[in-house]
């Protein structure tokens, strides 16, 4: 079973095209969307439709933070991703909202937990971005993969389990389209970067390919159209740095 | 079944245990065969029972994570591995040959003998750290000295550059051999390439002066001595030991891994070369330090152990910043035109590349050799003509001349005298001239395009610039 890992679209419409294209190309078993399909990019309702085809094929799809402030409105966020999200909800119809209020916190598969943030209190969507961010999230599981996004960062955590178990929780930042081999004696935390905006100073899109017989993540990165999708958040009165930050990757 | 259950006969996964060959704290080796397989096997079983280290078992995923993705001659093939949760082994190629301990019980080499050897381990090294590979416990145990080379062994504490470091946060206790461990590692660094380098430079001190420089202290305040005492001298040991041989492994010793050798091949270069070796005040070091350079070297010490851990490079990085370039220059005609813009293309490499090691290179036609082949003065006065005109040539560059050295080659066929040299030393980049296309060089092929073909490594091809003909200015 090989699953591709599909995390913060942003309604970049052009990133999520790219990524697709190399999702097909790799031929995979499942796509699995970890969230915030919405929010910050110009295209939220091409991006919803997206993910909602692919669904009816098959995928599985999650909540995001946005993808819920889409519906419950700019609780607790940043000022620029709540001027997004009012930006956003007036560009999305019924049908959109109704798609985005029908997804699951959480997918289980096998040994392995998928969520939007963290298996620490998800629906309060805590980054994983530490060590002990990533201590937190297994102690509130027993599955012993977990595999996130929410932070656009690509990071590996992982610690022994089970008796050899020294408490030390070691991390680890994957190389692009170097496939990292899981210990079965060991428990992971994967978070997998953003497909519509990358902050780890890559502007490339991210995604993941779990190979669950193989043992593997690969963090894939795929060159996307960073100016139209810039240009079209240039010109739609979105804030402006969120534009530019598509081509620094921060 | 357990792995301290084995025994011969037993049939795990397809492959049937012979004999065991050697059994420690840690595991066992047992030679095996499997009907798939027809050249010789070994298995290691770790001991992962109650009360096992956990380091035994970080050891185990460590190997079998990295011997899986090594390939080459300096390596025992990777065959397959058990499931952890089950029973752990890994499979590998046996490899035949004498282990550098046994070979060292012995008696120590003679210093032609180790710097053979040296240049060979050094190859090894090379492409170790060429494959994204530090191995962070090299000694005397882990090599093999077998007909297809140096054959490195045992990467339970090794690290790859592109995965996850498995021991790193890990242990506070740092990991390797007493014998080698080099200061960076005894620090908490698991990162620098250099300190395989180190490693190397007791191995070749202990082939020599039959123990290794800084004994095999089992406490980590034994351990630290290593980076404030300089070790003594090998030629304090054995006066055969030539001066350039000291100074290359006295320079592998260094505790600031700047002032060490930059990459394995540069190492490589020195062992093979000896009279290109660039002495220095370690070739004539006698006796232990003086008290003033203990205590410079204490100050050394100090600083390295208060150094912050290095900034992450990656080891591929580190590598590409220490390449060996070769200048192959003709100089049948003197310093020409194509010469000059050869060196004008040098200088931008070397521009580029500021750990880079220049040889300046240049082929000697000689003619078929006769049957009175005896001393022939006019050969030789030949040879050292065009040695002068090469320094001449290269005088201009303006290397340090710890980081140049002259090579004439005498030769019938120049492409094929360059690729030689080029494969013998582990080149990185080659620059060299070709001459503007004619009729004849077409039909008879240039000592470029033979070199560009079949070059181990990338060549920059330098052509003087011309109008073409017959189209107006």
């Amino acid at each position: 079973m090989r699953l591709a890992l599909v995390t913060d679209i942003h309604a970049n419409l052009e990133a999520l095209s790219a990524v697709l294209d190399d999702v097909e190309a790799e031929g995979v078993d499942r796509i699995v969307v970890l969230g915030d399909i919405v929010g910050y990019g110009a295209d939220p309702g091409p991006c919803v439709e997206a993910v909602a085809d692919l669904v009816d094929k098959g995928a599985v799809a999650l909540l995001g933070n946005h993808d819920q402030a889409a519906f419950l409105g700019p609780k607790g966020m940043s000022e620029t991703a709540a001027t997004a999200i009012r930006w956003t909800i007036p560009k999305l119809g019924d049908d959109h909202i109704r798609f985005l209020k029908s997804l699951p916190l959480a997918h289980h598969e096998g040994d392995a937990l998928f969520v939007h943030a963290s298996a620490h209190h998800p629906e309060s969507w805590p980054y994983v971005m530490e060590a002990s961010d990533a201590a937190a999230s297994f102690a509130s599981t027993d599955a012993r993969v977990i595999v996130s996004g929410h932070t656009h960062v690509p990071a590996l955590f992982h610690t022994i389990a089970g008796a050899l178990s020294t408490g030390k929780m070691l991390s680890f930042r994957p190389v692009a389209d170097k496939a990292v081999p899981l210990s079965p004696i060991r428990r992971y935390h994967a978070v997998i970067g953003a497909v519509g905006q990358p902050r780890d100073g890559d502007s490339r899109a991210c995604w993941g390919l779990y190979d669950l017989d193989g043992n593997e993540i690969t963090w894939r990165r795929v060159p996307y159209d960073v100016e139209a999708a810039a240009r079209k958040i240039e010109h739609s009165g979105l804030p402006e740095r969120l534009a530019a930050r598509l081509f620094t990757g921060r | 079944m357990r792995a301290g259950e084995l025994q011969p006969g037993a049939v795990v996964d397809g492959f049937v245990l012979q004999e065991r060959i050697a059994v420690g704290g840690m595991g066992a080796i047992w030679r095996v065969s499997h009907p798939d397989h027809s050249r010789p096997l070994v298995m290691k079983t770790p001991f992962l029972g109650a009360g096992a280290d956990v380091s035994t078992i970080i050891g185990y995923e460590v190997e079998e994570m990295v011997l899986r993705r090594l390939s080459g001659r300096h390596v025992p093939a990777f065959i397959a591995a058990g499931d952890l949760r089950k029973l752990p082994y890994i499979v590998m190629e046996f490899v035949e040959g004498q282990p550098l301990d046994k070979r060292l019980e012995r008696e120590p080499m003679a210093p032609e003998e180790a710097a053979r050897v040296g240049a060979r381990i050094a190859a090894a090294i090379e492409d170790l750290h060429r494959q994204k590979v530090v191995h962070l416990d090299l000694k005397t145990g882990n090599i093999i000295l077998s007909e297809r080379g140096a054959v490195i062994i045992d990467f339970g504490l090794a690290r790859h550059d592109e995965l996850p470091d498995l021991f790193a946060e890990e242990s506070d206790l740092p990991m390797g051999s007493p014998a080698t461990i080099s200061p960076e590692q005894i620090l908490g660094d698991r990162t620098q390439p250099a300190s395989d380098i180190f490693a190397l430079g007791c191995i070749l001190y202990e082939m020599v002066c039959g123990e290794p420089p800084f004994g095999e202290p089992v406490s980590l305040a034994g351990q630290k001595r290593r980076l404030f005492h300089a070790p003594k001298p090998p030629r304090q040991y054995n006066a055969k030991t030539p001066r350039w041989l000291q100074e290359v492994i006295l320079r592998c010793l260094e505790v600031d891994l700047a002032k060490r050798y930059g990459s394995a091949g540069q190492v490589l270069f020195d062992l093979r070369h000896p009279d290109q070796v660039r002495l220095t005040d370690r070739a004539d070091r006698a006796g232990p330090a003086s008290a003033l350079d203990r205590v410079r070297s204490w100050f050394g010490g100090r600083k390295a152990e208060k150094m912050p851990p290095q900034r992450k490079v990656s080891i591929a990085r580190r590598i590409s910043d220490a390449p060996i370039v070769v200048a192959a220059v003709d100089l049948t005609a003197g310093v020409d035109p194509l010469a000059d813009e050869v060196r004008l293309h040098v200088a931008r490499v070397l521009e580029a590349e500021e750990g880079a090691r220049l040889a300046c290179v240049t082929v000697l036609k000689t003619r078929l050799v006769g049957s009175d082949d005896g001393p022939d003065s006019e050969g030789r006065s030949a040879y050292v003509g065009r040695l002068v005109v090469l320094k001449d040539w290269a005088r201009a560059l303006q290397v340090p001349e710890e980081r140049v050295s002259y090579h004439v080659l005498e030769a019938l066929d120049p492409g094929a005298a360059i690729l030689d040299y080029a494969n013998h030393n582990r080149v990185d980049h080659i620059v060299m001239g070709a001459r503007a296309s004619s009729a004849l060089r077409r039909h008879l092929g240039s000592v470029s395009s033979a070199v560009v073909a079949e070059a181990p490594c990338s060549v920059t091809v330098v052509r003087l610039k011309s109008t073409p003909e017959g189209e107006p200015e």
